[in-house]
């Protein structure tokens, strides 16, 4: 066990938030179309307010913090905000685009000694980034930003989201980071909005295009590991804690929400009326998700997967219910392994159309 | 014989986890945690009060140690933070930013205001 997973089960057992992200904003000045943000700003929290739960987050001992949006850098006290975090010795990352960061921006964010900034880009050719971000010119800018940082000797890591408008391009986003000499994620998990409405879905990969990603050696490494029959659950897995959300993790939207993660958007409370750690250790929604057990679960726990499924307990309750599958996750083990889930099974047996994701039939023409 | 004085490096991440200081370098983001007597130099890091008080304040008067054995281990120690950029040596008082974080504890007792 790594030093940082040692110190993960320590803060779980103490009941300590090591890590939470922070959406300083909703607004963006990209608008991609897989986008599960309002980009209105419906009264974002002030600079104080944030300052103010940065203290209670540091007292609480949130260790890792992750400063997200919508775009950062929209907002005009982001680095006064960003020089508090640190003031305070939080191991800080950084999301972002990065259209708005110049070199002396990379400047600042080096002298503040953040951890990793992580930026989007989902194709190395403009016409499919752009088409996706939905702002012409918006590739060639993320990558100067990428260089700006990189300029600064800054660990940048792309973040690719893997989505039918650029499933060909994978390959090619690695050649990029490569290039520039960053590390590159792909993750193949399109999210419904956060009010519910499930249209992003439309846009991720199917099961056949998930399949070949995950026979891809060159991305997975080891493909017959990968893709194994997964062992029989034992004790272990089903006594264990489903992800680290509400346990070592929180998220906190704009307007001081707290949720077990962003993906996760289950209210617990919010920062404007409760101290954080008030909502942390004592909301009744928080302690719910808290008390979830794999042995829990709902259909999951007599599937052949459960101890090897990437179940997100997020992407589960926005499909209505916290302890029930995740249908997205249920696809990716069913490409990895070819052996269906229960969910799938139980479907096929209600005669419910399985495939959920599937690209609309306007989208090409819409983007081309 | 100079006095050396300790400051905590402003390019790390550090909190306290159950009472177990976490540290993570800026250097190259490896992760550390405080043996007892690291943490204690880690506290009294405030970049003006030099290390013989420190010993004789934190470390002599709550361990059963001989005060020149003592000093001898913490300047090791404390010139081995410093190779890893956790602390910052200086035969010199070292100027703080105003406000700088003290890394409070957080544990079943930590959080409180």
């Amino acid at each position: 066990m790594n030093l940082l997973a040692e110190m993960t089960a320590k803060a779980q057992a103490l009941n300590i938030p090591l890590s939470a992200q922070i959406d300083l904003t909703y607004r963006c000045n990209e608008r991609c179309v897989h986008c599960y943000l309002d980009h209105d700003d419906h009264g974002e929290m002030t600079t104080d307010e944030i300052k103010h739960l940065l203290d209670e987050m540091a007292d609480a001992g949130v260790f890792i913090l992750t400063l997200s949006g919508g775009e950062i850098f929209l907002r005009k006290d982001f680095f006064e905000i960003l020089e508090y975090a640190r003031r305070l010795m939080f191991c800080v990352k950084l999301k972002t685009n990065g259209i708005l960061i110049r070199e002396r921006d990379a400047q600042r964010i080096k002298d503040l000694h953040v951890e990793s900034i992580q930026i989007s880009i989902y194709s190395h050719r403009p016409e499919v980034h752009d088409a996706i971000t939905l702002v012409p010119g918006s590739l060639k800018r993320s990558i100067d930003a990428i260089r700006f940082l990189k300029s600064q000797g800054l660990k940048v890591i792309i973040a690719n989201v893997l989505m039918t408008q650029n499933m060909a391009d994978y390959a090619g986003v690695r050649a990029l980071a490569a290039e520039l000499g960053v590390d590159c994620t792909l993750d193949p998990t399109v999210t419904p909005m956060l009010d519910g409405n499930r249209s992003p879905l439309s846009l991720g990969v199917d099961v056949d295009a998930l399949r070949h990603v995950f026979r891809d050696g060159a991305l997975i490494g080891d493909v017959d590991e990968f893709c194994a029959v997964p062992p029989p659950a034992g004790e272990n897995d089903l006594e264990a804690t489903p992800c680290s959300a509400g346990h070592t993790a929180c998220y906190v939207s704009p307007y001081g929400e707290v949720f077990p993660c962003v993906a996760f958007p289950f209210p617990t409370g919010n920062v404007r009326r409760q101290r954080f750690i008030d909502i942390w250790r004592h909301s009744d929604q928080m302690n719910e998700v808290r008390a979830i057990r794999v042995k829990d679960l709902t259909t999951c726990t007599a599937c052949s997967h459960v101890s090897s499924c990437t179940r997100c307990p997020g992407l589960a309750y926005l499909e209505g219910n916290m302890r029930g599958p995740s249908t997205q996750d249920c696809e990716k083990s069913f490409a990895r392994t070819g052996i269906p889930s229960a969910n799938m099974l139980a479907k096929k047996r209600a005669g419910v159309n399985l495939v959920q994701i599937r690209a609309l039939p306007t989208f090409a023409s819409a983007t081309a | 014989m100079s006095r050396l004085y300790l400051a905590r490096n402003p390019k790390v991440a550090a909190r306290s986890i159950g009472g177990e200081m976490m540290i993570m370098s800026g250097h190259d983001s490896t992760l550390f945690t405080l043996n007892q007597t690291a943490a204690i130099l880690w506290q009294s890091a405030d970049g003006s009060t030099p290390l013989d008080e420190i010993v004789d304040r934190r470390i002599c008067a709550e361990f059963d140690v001989d005060r020149s054995e003592a000093l001898q281990d913490a300047e090791s120690l404390a010139r081995e933070l410093a190779g890893h950029q956790i602390l910052q040596l200086s035969e010199a008082p070292i100027p703080q930013p105003a406000g700088h974080y003290a890394a409070k504890p957080a544990g079943p007792t930590g959080g409180s205001r």
